[in-house]
Parts: C-alpha cells; structure tokens; sequence
C-alpha cells in the first residue's frame, strides 16, 4: 500500500483519471493520536469531578456524622472541634477580614500602579517598572508569610501601634501582606484592560481640551470598568484561597472577632494546621477539613464565575 | 472681570471666561500633576515592600553569632577532626559520651553503616556542644558592633563572637536538624528536585497535547466549551484544594501505588515523594495547557495551511511544523509552571510533607520535604536563629527561581520569531 502513495510527477502525468484513489485513507495512527490528545485535554475535566467527588464524599461524612448538623454548621459562632463544636462563621469571618483588608491594600495601590504604566509612564520607563511587578508577582507566598511574621507585625504594626496593642499572630499584618502581594495580580489585569481601550476615546477626550488626569479618570476607567471589576473579583478569589502568609502570621486557633488586631484563624489556615499535623482518617477533624474547603471551593468558584460573567455584561465593544 | 464661580454653583454648559479661564485651567493642571505623584507612589509603594522583602532576608541570614562550646575540638585530637579516620572518630565518640547512648546510637544505625560524615556530625553535637547562645542581625552587626560586645561580654562571659553567614557550603549540603546551626537544606533542596522531576515528567507531555488538542484538533461542540471553561476555572482553584483532592485520592485510595507496596516497598505509607509530584501535575496543568494553548495559536495558519498543501497528516503538520514553531513560548511556560510548583507549599503540607527527615530521598517512594516546607516551619519555630535559617533557606528558593525565570526570558528572547 504504503509503495503506491509514491509516485513520481513523470509517472502522475501518465496516470489516467480515475486510477488514483484520492479519498482519504483511514490512518489508525492519526485516529490513536487524535483520542490521545483528547484524552490530555480531558483530564481537566477528570480533576474537577474527582475535586468535587472527594470534597461531598468527606463532607457528606462530616455532616452525617451525630454530632453535626448543618444548621449547626451555618449557625453558630463557635469552632472546637475538640467539644464537638463545628460552627464554621469564625473561619469564615477572619479569611472575610484578611481578605478585605488585603484588597484594601491592592486595589487603590494595584490600579493606580495601572493607571500610571499605562497611561503616564513612557515606554522605556514601563519596560523597567513591569519587571518590578512581575518580581513581586513571582515570589512564593510562603517568603511572604515569614516577611509578615518576621517584619509587618513586629516592625510596622508594633512600632506604629506599640506592643500591648498588637497581637504577634495577628489579621492586620497577614491582610496588608496579603495585599502587597496581590498588588502585581491587581496591576497587571487592570493595565490590560486599560490598554485594550483605544486610542481614539483619549484623542476624543484631549480635543475637547481634557486634562490626562481627566482623560484617564473620566474617560479611560470608565471604559474598562468591566475588566477592573474582573480583576477586583479575581483578587478577592486568591485572597480568600491564599493559605501561606495566613497559616503563618494570622494565628492558631479560631477565634470570633472583627478586631484585625488580635489573632485568628482562617479557613485555610485551619485545614493547613489540621492536616499538618498526626490526624487519623477516621476522625471528625479529618472529615471536617474537607466540608470547610466545600464552602472554600464554592466561595471561589463563584467569585471566579461571576468574574467572567461581569466581563460579558459590562464589556463594552469598540470597532 | 468675572468672578469665580464656585464649581458646584455653575449652571450647566457653563463656560468660564477672562481670568476665571486661567484660574480654571491652573487648578486642573495642578490636580493633575497630585494625581499623577498619587499614581507614581503607588508602585513606588511596590518597589518599596520588594526591596523591604528583600532586606529583610538579607538582614536575616547574615550577621555576629555569639558561639559557646563544652569542649575544644583542639583537646580531642592532635590534628583536625575532618583529617580523622572513621575508626578514629569513633573512638572520640566512644571515649567522650556515656555508654547507653553510645549504644542508642548504636541501635538507631550500626556504627559500622555509618559515614564518616555522621560520626561527625555527632561528635560535633555531643561532644565539642557548639552552641550559639546568641544570634544578630546584620544591620546591629555593622552599626552597632560595641554594643553586641558587651552584651555578649555580660551575658555569655565564656562565648566567643563570630561573624556567620547562615548560608554557606555546610548549609546547602547537610541535612534536617534540631540545632540550627547544623541545620541544612540538603535533603530538602533533593525532595524538591524529585517533586519538580515527578510533576514534569506528568505535566509537560499532558499539557502539551492537552494545548494541542483544544487548538487544533477540537472543533466548537458541547464538550470542547465544556473543558474550556472547566479550564479556566481550575486555574483559580486555591492550592490547598489540590492539597486535599491528592489527600483523599493519592495519598489514601492510592496508597498501594503510591506507597510502592504494589511494588515492593514494605517501610512506607502514602505521603511519599510520588503523591507530592502527582498532586502538583495536576496543580500546574492548568497553567500548562494554557500556556501551550497561547504558544500554539501564535503559530501563523499559513505554515499549517503549506503543510497541509505537501500532503501532510494532521499530526504530521503538528509535529513537525506547529510544535516546533511553538517550542520557545512552550518552554517559557513551563518553566514558569517549574517555578510555580517550585515556590508551592499549601498543597504539601496537607498532602503530608515532613518536616523533621534527615535521610536524603533516593526513590519516589520516600517520605519527602521541600525547600517552602522547611521554609514554613524554621519561620513557625520561635527564636531569632530558626528565622535566620529561614531566611537562607529563604534566598536559596529565591536564587533558584530567579535563575528559572531568566533563563525563560533568555529563550523567549532568543528564539523570539516574528512572522
């Protein structure tokens, strides 16, 4: 067969109409391929069910064990696992705190940073500043853990506030690293958008004698308002799954409290503690790690959609 | 001569005029010009925290040490330790330490299995007991170098002032231990590389064809919106989620594989090198497919379309034209996905790193720590010498993925096409 396909451009000319099959061949190997590279591209697919499987099938545990329910679960104010206490709000409402003091930090700084690259800064002066952002971006968060234990806390927070006042684990000090270190996420997502408006709404805006303040706060943001608002979402979904820098300088042990001064326990902080530590499989703490990621899971999942969805709504099209 | 209207009070379309215009515009420029200092300072408040971050560190892992020893290596032999032989040592071991525990080490592993480095190591924690009783910072050790004197002089009359550099040789070859100033990165920097070696191995091929397959191979149906999408939104599923998916599947349904019982190994459970470079594939793969999925569609339809116009097989096109054309933009992102898992920590520690092993892994079926994990606990340990520790181990990671990321900006560079 494989002798046929090869036939020099003497021998075509001389071939007759209609002796030369021209249909595809079925090609075994191209089909084997064609499965396998589906199979890699569906794997994807394999790692969220098998997520979703593994966080009900634990969770449904957690909650059919006596001495939980879920009105417990959503109701209560108190997490002992210890007295079989499982009310889930005071890890909620620390990984809130952080998270909130984390883009309190990262959104004005993050989007004035974008706002001065891409509409102030010169090209050469971007093509140094850009790489700074990225620096930042690339360090594990882990080194920001020991940056907030290590200095946030006792230098900054400490020195500003004095030290009967500042816990040494506590939500302050992991909010505001939390936030320098989503700053480069918040800049950069916020510079695309900002870029992608076109040029011609700025020379609109200048010919009717706008100010570039004016231009870029009036005309510019406005116009990309929906992948601002995307990139605000997307910060708040990492704050809320970050797990280092809250495992490490937000404390050990869940406590019920807004004071950002005291120390607290978040959700992945928690299932970071519990896990590091000698658990049995059989125990209620070990089932109970995975219903607080259920609601983890959940919390981002959503953020992460309804990102995408206020991109769709709010985009606005320019031809 | 009009007079200024106050900016709320200007009825609409109003136009100012005469002097008001100068007013007006002065008053702009100069809300301008705040504005603009505003958004300069906020990434100077970035540089800032970096080159805090950074001082930090450095302040950390370099600066005086206050050393205080039970007995003088000098007093245990004529010439140096490391010039010994083994025998030799351990006979200082036997002569210097009580019976029973010479025996516990004994029991622990024979003497005779033993390396020459770890008789060492022994003598110099049980006998010579150098101990650091004091730690400073580098800054207090350039600028304040009479006031640590004395403190040292009072506090420690016996100790002896050194300057330390908490990285050094020793430190990025030795082991896990308790005294941190014998503590050393070694077997964590080797767990990382197994980790890395597993992880890659699994994501690179996977997300490769994983790209391949969403680029050219599927056509706009159900199921190819489906992975998309599912895609996307793994990508933003935090670490720790992956920590506990490789918990329940690898590390406990698994555990037969995984624990290398299926294979032979008997001394091990699942919370082994292998679960660690399983969970983290899937953990990069994400970012892998879609990095490879950008590489690709950069590659011009027109190379396509002149293969497919030689006779070539679709795979054939893609293999031999798509793939290699993509290569730079492949390579640059997976090693920025290496760097990812490299810095990655949340999902190991549940996946059950140790943090306390002081053997160094030889197969995938060890128990495992990595560089971020002994990162989190010497920073987790009070006391000023578990930060400085933490702070080498610290610059060690950050040298490395430095070292990563700019050899993925070399490449991109270097085989940057345009077409």
């Amino acid at each position: 067969m494989e002798q046929k396909a090869h036939v020099s451009i003497e021998q075509a000319a001389t071939i007759p109409a209609g002796a030369v099959n021209l249909r595809g061949r079925r090609r075994f190997g191209e089909r084997m391929i064609e499965i396998i590279v589906f199979i890699c591209g569906a794997i994807s697919i394999f790692t969220t069910t098998a997520i979703v499987v593994v966080l009900f099938q634990e969770a449904w545990l957690f909650f059919g064990s006596p001495e939980v329910d879920l009105i417990e679960f959503f109701g209560t104010t108190r997490w002992q696992p210890e007295t079989g206490r499982f009310g889930i709000w005071p890890l909620m409402t620390s990984t809130l705190l952080t998270s909130i003091i984390a883009l309190m930090v990262a959104v004005p700084l993050g989007l004035g940073a974008a706002i001065y690259l891409s509409e102030y800064a010169s090209p050469t002066a971007r093509g140094y500043l850009k790489p700074i952002l990225e620096v930042l971006a690339g360090v594990p968060t882990v080194v920001y853990g020991y940056f907030a234990l290590t200095f946030v806390t006792p230098v900054i927070l400490q020195g500003l506030l004095g030290r009967e006042n500042v816990e040494i684990y506590n939500m302050l000090s992991a909010g505001l690293t939390m936030g320098i270190m989503i700053l480069p996420l918040m800049a950069s997502m916020s510079e695309d958008a900002l870029s992608a408006v076109p040029r011609s709404l700025r020379e609109g805006s200048y010919g009717l004698g706008a100010t570039r303040l004016e231009t870029s706060v009036r005309v510019v943001v406005p116009a990309a308002l929906s992948g601002i608002l995307a990139a605000v979402i997307v910060s708040m979904s990492r704050a809320v799954g970050e797990t280092m820098i809250v495992a490490l300088a937000a404390g050990a042990g869940p406590r019920f409290t807004f004071n950002p001064l005291q120390a607290a326990e978040t959700m992945t902080g928690h299932i970071a503690r519990i896990s590091g530590g000698d658990i049995s499989y059989a125990s209620i703490q070990y089932t109970s790690i995975f219903a607080i990621a259920l609601v983890l899971f959940f919390m981002t999942l959503l953020l992460n959609l309804l990102s995408g969805w206020v991109v769709r709504r709010f985009r606005e099209v320019y031809e | 001569m009009s007079t200024i209207i106050d900016p709320r009070e200007r009825p609409i379309g109003y136009l100012p005029e005469g002097a008001d215009i100068n007013r007006n515009i002065a008053m702009r420029r100069l809300r301008g010009k705040i504005w603009q200092a505003l958004f300069f300072s906020s990434l100077v408040i970035g540089l800032l925290a970096l080159g805090t971050l950074l001082y930090t560190i450095i302040d950390d892992s370099f600066g005086y040490i206050a050393v205080q020893t039970r007995r003088d290596p000098e007093e245990l032999a004529d010439r140096p330790l490391e010039e010994l032989s083994k025998e030799e040592l351990i006979e200082i071991l036997r002569a210097n330490i009580s019976a029973g525990l010479f025996r516990r080490f004994d029991r622990d592993e024979p003497f005779s299995e033993r390396s020459k480095e770890s008789v060492l190591q022994l003598i110099e924690e049980r006998v010579i007991g150098r101990e650091v009783v004091a730690a400073f910072k580098l800054t207090e050790s350039l600028l304040e170098r009479e006031r640590i004197e004395a403190t040292v002089r009072e506090r420690f009359p016996r100790a002896e002032l050194e300057f330390h550099s908490w990285i050094n040789r020793e430190f990025l070859t030795r082991p896990m231990s308790s005294v941190p100033i014998l503590a050393g990165v070694g077997n964590a920097i080797l767990g990382s590389l197994w980790v890395i070696a597993i992880t890659m191995l699994l994501a690179i091929p996977i997300g490769v064809l994983g790209g391949v397959y969403l680029e050219e191979y599927a056509s706009d149906t159900w199921y190819y919106r489906l992975i998309e999408t599912n895609i996307n939104n793994l990508a933003g599923v935090p670490s720790i989620i992956y920590g506990l998916l490789g918990l329940a599947v690898f590390v406990r349904a698994l555990e037969p594989i995984t624990s290398g019982a299926a294979f032979g190994v008997t001394d091990s459970n699942g919370r082994t090198i292998l679960s660690a470079g399983l969970t983290m594939a899937l953990l990069v793969l994400p970012l892998m497919i879609i990095n490879a999925r950008e590489a690709i569609r950069a590659v011009p339809q027109s190379i396509r379309q002149a293969s497919y116009g030689l006779g070539a097989t679709k795979w054939q096109t893609v293999w031999h034209h798509v793939l290699p054309n993509a290569l730079p933009g492949i390579l640059t992102g997976t090693i920025l996905s290496m760097s990812r898992a490299m810095g990655e920590t949340a999902p190991l520690i549940v996946v059950g790193a140790s943090t306390f092993i002081v053997f160094y892994p030889d197969s995938v079926f060890d128990k495992f720590t990595v560089i971020p994990i002994q990162i989190y606990n010497w920073t987790s340990q009070p006391g000023a010498q578990f930060r400085s520790i933490a702070a080498a181990a610290i610059i060690v990671l950050l040298v490395t993925l430095l070292l990563l990321n700019a050899t993925a900006i070399l490449l991109r560079n270097r085989f940057k096409r345009s077409y």
